[in-house]
C-alpha cells in the first residue's frame, strides 16, 4: 500500500494535472477552434480566441512545468522510465509545445498582414491539436500499463510500446474533452450574442465526440486496459465517478442548448475533472499500470516531505497572485486587447 | 541537451534583465513624465513578452529533456536535487502571472499595482535564474548525500541545494545576465544615436541602460575572482585545465592563450605572466598549484576547450570592465552621462556590445568543459548518464532547426520593436 506521503504527492501531482487540463488544455482547445474559426463571424471568434488565451497561456502551460517537477522529485524512476519508455511520443510533445507557444506569440507581434497570420494562425492550430494527443496517449500508456516498468537496483527498464488503439483513442478523447473545455469557456466569455451561439454550438458537437470517443476507449480498455475496465465493473470509487462525469455531461448539454453558458462553463470544468478524477482513481497506486507502484518509484521520504514542504511554501505566493491574476483577466467583464 | 541550454541561456538571460530595464524606464517615465521612457518601457516589455513566451517553451523542453537525455541522473539524483527546481516553477508561475498582468492589465490594473507587477517580474525572473544555477553549483560541486552500492543514502536534499559553491555561482551568473544584456542594448542605441543624433529618445534609452552596463562590468571582475577562489579550493581539477596548468609547483605562472596539448602536457604559444596563477588563486606568490598530472588522466577535461573558453570569458569581462571604467571616469568629470559622452566612446560602446553575450556563453562552456568528463563531479559520468534510446541524433537535429528558426525570428522581431522607435517611422510604433 502506498504511505501517506506518496499518496499526498501523487495526489498532488494529479492535482497539477488536472489544474493543467482545466486551463492548459482549454488554450489547446482554442487551437483547434482557431483552425475551425467558420462562417460569417469567423474574423469574431479568432479574436476572441486571441484575446482569451494571450494573457493567460504561459501561467497555464507552467502547471505542466510544476507536474513533470513533482514527478522527477518526488517519483525519480518514475520519471526516468517514462522518459526512455516513451520518448518518441515526449519529443514530439515538446516539439509540439515549441511550435505551439512560438506561433502564437509570432503571431501577436509580428506584421499584422493576413498572409503572415494565417501562416502563423495554422502552424498554432495544428501545434495545438497535435499536442494534446500525445498527451493523452501518454496518460493511455500509464493507465493501460501498455508499457511495463521492472526496477533493478532503482534503475528501470522498460519493456512494450505506447503505439495502441487504446492509448491512440484516450489521446483523440483528450483532444475532443480540450476542444468542448474551450468553447465552453468561449461561450461564457463571449461578448455578442450570436458569437455565443457559435461557441455553444461548437460546445455541444465536441461534446458529442467526446462522448463517443470516450465510449470507443471504455469497450476498448476491456482488453487493452484491464485495470481499467475492472474498476469500473467491479464498482468503487471510479464507477461512481464516471456516472457523475456522465450526468454532468448531459447536463451541460443543455446548459448549452437553454442558453446558459456560464452554467455550462461550470459544468464543463466539473465534467473533465470528474473523468481525470476517475483515471487517478483507477491508476493508485501505480504510477504505471500493473507493473510500477507509487512506492516503487518514490523518492525517500524526507525529500518528499520537503517537496511537500516546498509545494506548501510556493502555494502561499501562488495562490494570492493567481487570485489576482484571473479576478484581472477572466471576471472583470471586459476583453482584452491583445493590441493595446 | 547543451545545445538546448546554450540557446535558452541567452534568451533566458534576456528575459530576467529586460524586467529590470522596463521597471527602471517606467520608474524614470514617473519621474520626469517624459513620454519617450513610457515608450522604452513598452518597447521593452515587448522584448520582455516576446523572450519570455520563447524563454517559457525552450524551458519546458529542457525540463523535458533533462529525462529524454538523461534519465539516469534525474532517475538517481532528481530526489537529491529537485528540490530547487520545484522553487524554480513556482517563480516561474510568479513571473507569467505578473508579466500578464504588466503587459496586458495597465488600463485594468491601479498604477500602483502596475508597478508592483513589473517589479514582481524583475524579481521572479532573478529568483528563477537563482534556484536553476543552484542545480548547476550541486552538479559542480556536489554536497548533501553519500552512494553506497549504486544508492543514495545520508541524504539531505537541504545541504544539496546550497552547495559549498552556490553563492559564488548564482551571483556571478545573475550578473552576467544583467551585464549581456545591457551591454546588448547600449550597443543598439548607440548605434542609433549615433546615426540620428537629434533623436534624444535614444539618449535617454542609453542613461537607463549604461549605468547597468557600467554598473555589472565593474563588479563581475570582483564576483569572478571570488568565484576563481572558490573553485581553487574545491575544484583544482577544474582549475588547472581552465589554466591549462599541467605540473604542480609553487610560484606558479598564469597562462594566458596558446594551445594546450593534453599528449606532451605542454601548452605552446602562451603568453606567462610569473607568480601570477599562485597570486590569484591563492593570494600568495608561492603557493602550490595543483597541476593536470597529479590527477588520473581518464578524469581530466578537454583541457584546450576549458582554458580557451576560460580565457575568452576573462579577455572580454576585461575589455567591458576597462570600458566601463572609462565611461564612469569621464561621466564623472562631465557630470553626466550619455548626453555628453564623445562620438568615439559611443562607438567603443558599439564595438563592445557582443562581449558580454561572449563572456556568458564562454563562462558557461568552463563550467560544463571543465567539469567533464562528469555530471554529478565525482559520482556520475556523462556518458552513464545518457540516455539508452538509440538513434538520439534525429532529435538533436530536429530541435537544432527549430531552435535555429526560433533564434532567427525573436531577432527579427525585436529588430521590428527597435526600427520602430527610428525617426520618421514613430507612427508605425504605436500601431503595433
Amino acid at each position: 500500500m502506498p504511505s501517506p506521503y506518496d499518496d499526498a504527492v501523487g495526489g498532488l501531482l494529479a492535482l497539477t494535472l488536472i489544474a493543467y487540463a482545466l486551463l492548459g488544455g482549454a488554450d489547446y482547445g482554442g487551437g483547434v477552434w482557431d483552425l475551425f474559426a467558420t462562417g460569417p463571424r469567423k474574423r469574431e471568434q479568432r479574436a476572441l480566441i486571441a484575446s482569451a488565451i494571450g494573457p493567460v497561456w504561459e501561467v497555464n502551460h507552467v502547471w505542466l512545468i510544476l507536474a513533470v517537477v513533482i514527478l522527477f522529485t518526488g517519483f525519480p524512476p518514475g520519471f526516468a522510465a517514462l522518459s526512455v519508455g516513451l520518448h518518441v511520443p515526449l519529443t514530439l510533445l515538446a516539439l509540439g509545445i515549441v511550435f505551439r507557444g512560438a506561433a502564437f506569440t509570432f503571431r501577436t507581434y509580428d506584421t499584422q498582414r493576413t498572409a503572415v497570420q494565417r501562416r502563423w494562425g495554422q502552424l498554432f492550430s495544428i501545434a495545438s491539436m497535435v499536442s494534446p494527443v500525445l498527451l493523452g496517449m501518454t496518460v493511455g500508456t500509464l493507465a493501460s500499463g501498455s508499457i511495463a516498468v521492472v526496477l533493478v537496483e532503482g534503475v528501470p527498464s522498460v519493456a512494450g510500446t505506447w503505439w495502441t488503439l487504446f492509448n491512440l483513442l484516450v489521446g483523440l478523447l483528450a483532444l475532443g474533452l480540450f476542444a468542448f473545455l474551450a468553447a465552453a469557456y468561449l461561450a461564457a466569455e463571449a461578448e455578442s450574442v450570436p458569437l455565443r451561439r457559435d461557441f455553444s454550438r461548437r460546445a455541444r458537437s465536441a461534446l458529442g465526440v467526446s462522448s463517443l470517443l470516450a465510449l470507443a476507449t471504455l469497450l476498448c480498455a476491456r482488453t487493452a486496459a484491464p485495470r481499467v475496465w475492472s474498476q469500473l465493473t467491479d464498482g468503487g470509487l471510479a464507477r461512481l465517478l464516471l456516472g457523475a462525469a456522465v450526468l454532468c455531461s448531459l447536463t451541460a448539454a443543455f446548459a448549452l442548448g437553454s442558453r446558459k453558458p456560464r452554467l455550462a462553463r461550470a459544468l464543463a470544468v466539473l465534467d473533465v475533472s470528474l473523468i481525470l478524477l476517475g483515471w487517478v482513481a483507477s491508476q493508485r497506486p501505480y504510477l504505471f499500470a500493473g507493473s510500477l507502484t507509487l512506492t516503487q518509484a518514490h523518492a525517500e521520504e524526507q525529500t518528499q516531505k520537503l517537496l511537500l514542504g516546498a509545494l506548501a511554501a510556493g502555494s502561499v505566493v501562488l495562490v494570492p497572485s493567481l487570485v489576482l491574476f484571473f479576478r484581472v483577466f477572466k471576471f472583470s467583464g471586459r476583453s482584452v486587447d491583445t493590441h493595446g | 541537451m547543451g545545445l538546448s541550454l546554450a540557446f535558452h541561456i541567452v534568451f533566458a538571460a534576456a528575459g530576467i534583465a529586460l524586467p529590470v530595464l522596463m521597471v527602471l524606464s517606467d520608474l524614470a517615465y514617473r519621474r520626469t513624465r517624459d513620454a519617450d521612457y513610457l515608450l522604452l518601457s513598452q518597447k521593452l516589455a515587448k522584448g520582455a513578452a516576446i523572450l519570455f513566451a520563447v524563454g517559457a517553451v525552450s524551458g519546458t523542453v529542457l525540463s523535458f529533456e533533462l529525462g529524454l537525455l538523461w534519465p539516469r541522473f534525474m532517475g538517481t539524483y532528481g530526489q537529491v536535487i529537485g528540490l530547487p527546481f520545484s522553487f524554480e516553477a513556482f517563480a516561474f508561475f510568479t513571473e507569467a502571472i505578473f508579466l500578464g498582468i504588466y503587459l496586458y492589465g495597465r488600463e485594468r490594473v491601479s498604477p500602483g499595482l502596475h508597478l508592483f507587477s513589473g517589479i514582481a517580474v524583475a524579481v521572479s525572473g532573478a529568483a528563477s535564474a537563482f534556484f536553476v544555477v543552484l542545480v548547476n553549483a550541486f552538479m559542480n560541486d556536489p554536497a548533501g548525500f553519500k552512494m553506497t552500492g549504486g544508492r543514495v543514502t545520508e541524504m539531505d536534499p537541504l545541504r544539496a541545494m546550497f552547495s559549498p559553491g552556490w553563492s559564488y555561482e548564482t551571483l556571478h551568473t545573475l550578473l552576467s545576465c544583467y551585464q549581456a544584456t545591457a551591454f546588448v542594448m547600449v550597443g543598439i542605441h548607440a548605434v542609433l544615436a549615433l546615426r540620428y543624433p537629434a533623436h534624444l529618445f535614444h539618449c535617454k534609452a542609453l542613461r537607463i541602460a549604461l549605468p547597468l552596463a557600467c554598473l555589472s562590468a565593474l563588479v563581475q571582475p570582483l564576483v569572478g575572482d571570488r568565484s576563481a577562489h572558490h573553485v581553487a579550493e574545491h575544484q583544482p581539477l577544474k582549475l588547472a585545465a581552465m589554466e591549462a596548468h599541467f605540473h604542480t609547483g609553487r610560484g606558479a605562472p598564469l597562462r594566458v592563450g596558446g594551445f594546450p596539448d593534453e599528449a606532451t602536457a605542454s601548452t605552446p604559444w602562451a603568453f606567462e605572466v610569473p607568480f601570477g596563477l599562485s597570486v590569484l588563486a591563492f593570494a600568495d606568490p608561492h603557493a602550490e598549484v595543483k597541476g593536470l598530472t597529479d590527477f588520473p588522466r581518464d578524469e581530466w577535461p578537454p583541457v584546450a576547450r576549458t582554458h580557451l573558453a576560460f580565457d575568452v570569458m576573462v579577455g572580454a569581462g576585461t575589455v567591458m570592465a576597462a570600458l566601463a571604467l572609462l565611461t564612469a571616469l569621464m561621466a564623472w568629470r562631465r557630470r553626466r552621462l550619455s548626453e555628453g559622452l564623445p562620438d568615439w566612446l559611443l562607438k567603443a560602446w558599439v564595438a563592445a556590445s557582443p562581449l558580454g553575450l561572449v563572456a556568458m556563453e564562454a563562462g558557461w562552456l568552463v563550467t560544463e568543459y571543465g567539469r567533464q568528463p562528469w555530471v554529478v563531479r565525482g559520482f556520475l559520468r556523462t556518458r552513464d548518464a545518457v540516455t539508452p534510446v538509440p538513434g538520439l541524433s534525429l532529435p538533436f537535429f530536429a530541435f537544432f532547426f527549430v531552435y535555429l528558426f526560433l533564434g532567427a525570428m525573436v531577432t527579427v522581431l525585436l529588430w521590428r520593436q527597435i526600427r520602430a522607435t527610428v525617426p520618421g517611422r514613430g507612427e508605425h510604433a504605436v500601431a503595433l
